[in-house]
């Protein structure tokens, strides 16, 4: 119980440092953003009197008390290079994200798993070998350029999947938006053609998204499966007569299993970093390419919000996972 | 090696603190040298160091040399790595853009190294308040992805080579803290320090004396570990348009406009890619081996 209380309360200092931070940040600006409105020509009084709506002229302890309340309920401010409010484009951006996001970790759960408990099984194999060489390629190639040399590859010269964006144009706005995920979306309205453009959409980035994470995952899994693997009650299980796999499966797996789910939430995590660049390459009108096109356009409204709500999804994640840990591990009660 | 100097480096009794040193670092250097994947990052990086150097000595042309006439050719014996839109000779712009990279990714190192270590050692020696405060803002810094804390930073500063670098080195600089307060609490409570103590000496003294220098070995291999990640966003930053500008011929930024040109001719984007991924691999490869060497247990 007190430990539950003193993580609550870790976790509302942390956000109230992220909010301070991402406040700090609007304030860093080189530029005097009364100015940046007004012109460099106005008289004194109309800049008193916009300073005075934007409400910069009270004590900043008041201002970062304004920003708390505003980003607390969603205020987020306009977005001028949509004309929107910010909140809104981000409702309406997130589930694209969410969708390619999601394909992505069961790509990297579905190759990086196996590929880790193999790893680990045949340790010092050329596989083992194999798999860690993979793997260190995945920490080391900049995403933005795997995108690109796998739309030349797969999409301009062979033809394989589709090209950037969600769908092919002419699938645009066929289907009611329900849940923002286009491929649950094209399901439930029985618009299998839909479905399988989307899907020959969304299959190349999200497989370039997960590849990091499938290298993540697959090292954490190989290194939880040696310790496991180490442990004497394998090699009574294996005296017993029990054979390799099920020793593998029915014990040892059994036991990486709370481990494995707190990395597959930070992993999931992460992959809103790559998302940023991974959107960008692909054109997929997800919450990264909103916050780069917000960036580009120097719009720190739309900035600041979407880092805001990326670090509190992280936080979350982590927390989420923690929880998970504690729930799921008799051990830890 | 004379037979001499190998008894020297291999002798069971050191005589002096230099001796010990020195054999130290010749004992890491067998174990690192029994690792191929570690010595080939380490010689693709080495490469990489003398290619920056002697840039102007490796290809007759500049990186900003245009020729309009020659746009867009493929890859041949004249322009071995092909050129781009304005005509300029792409290997040339690769050979340039690792001063770039290298420039960048080392400022960071040299900016967030004393940060990280300044705050750790603080936190970890004096405890209590300033400890509990310190690793607050750590935590929060690090609750944010690299490259969106990044990215942040440069809209708020603007863009362009220094700026890029001020907001990677602001993210950069928690791993380090966290690792530096880390090694200070297993120091702090050791006999050596509380002689200094007893002996008078101030906090500042302790600190930058005799805890500092033996949170070097630990950071130098995490910056070195974590070097691959920083190489990845400044490229990505470059990418997006708000690290390096062009004309630059900063690797992401190259990659950056070669986009436009993917469908006919490839090798514009492909190039610049490749050399970030090789210097990234080769930075993860040289940072597994150097922990192996200085941490054993690790495997």
């Amino acid at each position: 119980m007190k430990a539950a209380a003193s993580q609550v309360v870790s976790v509302l200092v942390t956000l109230l440092g992220l909010l301070a931070l991402t406040f700090f940040m609007g304030r860093m600006l080189p530029i005097d953003p009364v100015i940046a409105i007004i012109g460099e020509q106005a008289e004194p009084e109309t800049y008193d009197m916009v300073k005075a709506q934007l409400g910069l002229d009270k004590p900043i302890y008041v201002q970062f008390g304004v920003f708390i309340r505003d980003m607390m309920t969603g205020e987020f401010g306009n977005a001028l290079f949509t004309g929107n409010s910010v909140a809104h484009d981000i409702k309406r951006v997130f589930p694209a994200t969410i969708e390619l996001a999601t394909v992505a970790i069961i790509f990297g759960v579905g190759l990086g798993v196996p590929f880790g408990m193999l790893a680990a099984v045949y340790r010092g194999s050329v596989l083992d070998h194999v798999a860690r060489f993979i793997g260190l390629l995945g920490y080391s190639s900049p995403t933005f350029w795997l995108g690109l040399m796998g739309l030349i590859l797969f999409y301009a010269s062979l033809g394989w999947v589709g090209g950037p964006g969600r769908l092919d144009v002419v699938f645009l706005d066929m289907v009611d938006t329900r849940t923002g995920l286009l491929l649950v979306d094209a399901l439930l309205a029985g618009e299998a053609e839909v479905f399988w453009n989307a899907f020959s959409h969304i299959i190349l980035p999200a497989s370039i998204l997960g590849y990091a994470s499938m290298a993540y995952i697959s090292r954490m899994t190989r290194s939880f499966m040696l310790e496991q693997l180490g442990q004497e009650y394998i090699v009574a299980a294996r005296v017993k007569g029990m054979s390799r796999w099920r020793v593998v499966w029915r014990h040892a797996f059994r036991n990486i299993l709370v481990q494995l789910i707190t990395v597959i939430a930070l992993a999931y995590a992460f992959l809103l970093e790559g998302a940023v660049l991974t959107e960008t390459v692909f054109a997929w009108p997800g919450f990264g390419r909103y916050l780069t096109s917000g960036l580009l356009a120097g719009d720190m409204n739309a900035v600041l919000a979407c880092v805001l709500i990326i670090g509190i999804i992280f936080v979350g994640l982590n927390l989420l996972s923690d929880v998970l840990y504690r729930l799921l591990d008799p051990r830890t009660r | 090696m004379s037979g001499y100097l190998r008894a020297w480096l291999t002798a069971e009794v050191t005589t002096s603190p230099r001796h010990a040193n020195v054999q130290r670092f010749y004992f890491g250097w067998l174990r690192l040298r029994a690792n191929p994947l570690a010595l080939i990052g380490l010689a693709i990086l080495l490469s990489l160091v003398v290619v920056a150097i002697l840039a102007p000595v490796i290809v007759p042309v500049g990186p900003n040399d245009q020729d309009l006439t020659r746009r867009l050719l493929p890859p041949s014996a004249a322009h071995w790595l092909g050129t781009d839109e304005l005509g300029r000779d792409l290997f040339a712009r690769v050979v340039y853009g690792s001063r770039i990279t290298l420039y960048m990714s080392c400022l960071v190192a040299v900016i967030a190294a004393p940060i990280g270590l300044a705050v750790g050692t603080t936190a970890g020696y004096f405890g209590g308040w300033t400890d509990t405060v310190l690793m607050r803002i750590n935590d929060i810094f690090l609750s944010f992805p690299p490259l969106i804390l990044a990215l942040g930073f440069v809209a708020a500063l603007g863009s362009g080579i220094e700026n890029a670098v001020i907001a990677i080195a602001l993210t950069a600089w928690p791993p380090i803290a966290r690792l530096a307060r880390a090694e200070t609490l297993t120091i702090r409570a050791s006999d050596y320090i509380a002689a200094v103590r007893v002996q008078g000496a101030s906090p500042r003294r302790i600190i930058l004396k005799h805890i500092v220098p033996m949170c070097v070995p630990s950071v130098v291999v995490r910056i070195t570990l974590n070097m691959a990640g920083i190489i990845l966003t400044a490229a990505g930053l470059g990418f997006l348009g708000l690290g390096a500008q062009p004309p630059m011929p900063e690797w992401g930024a190259i990659l950056s406009t070669g986009r436009q040109y993917m469908l006919g001719a490839w090798w514009i984007a492909a190039i610049p890619g490749l050399a970030i991924l090789l210097t990234s691999l080769a930075f993860n490869l040289f940072g597994d081996g150097l922990r192996d060497v200085l941490d054993p247990r690790s495997e």
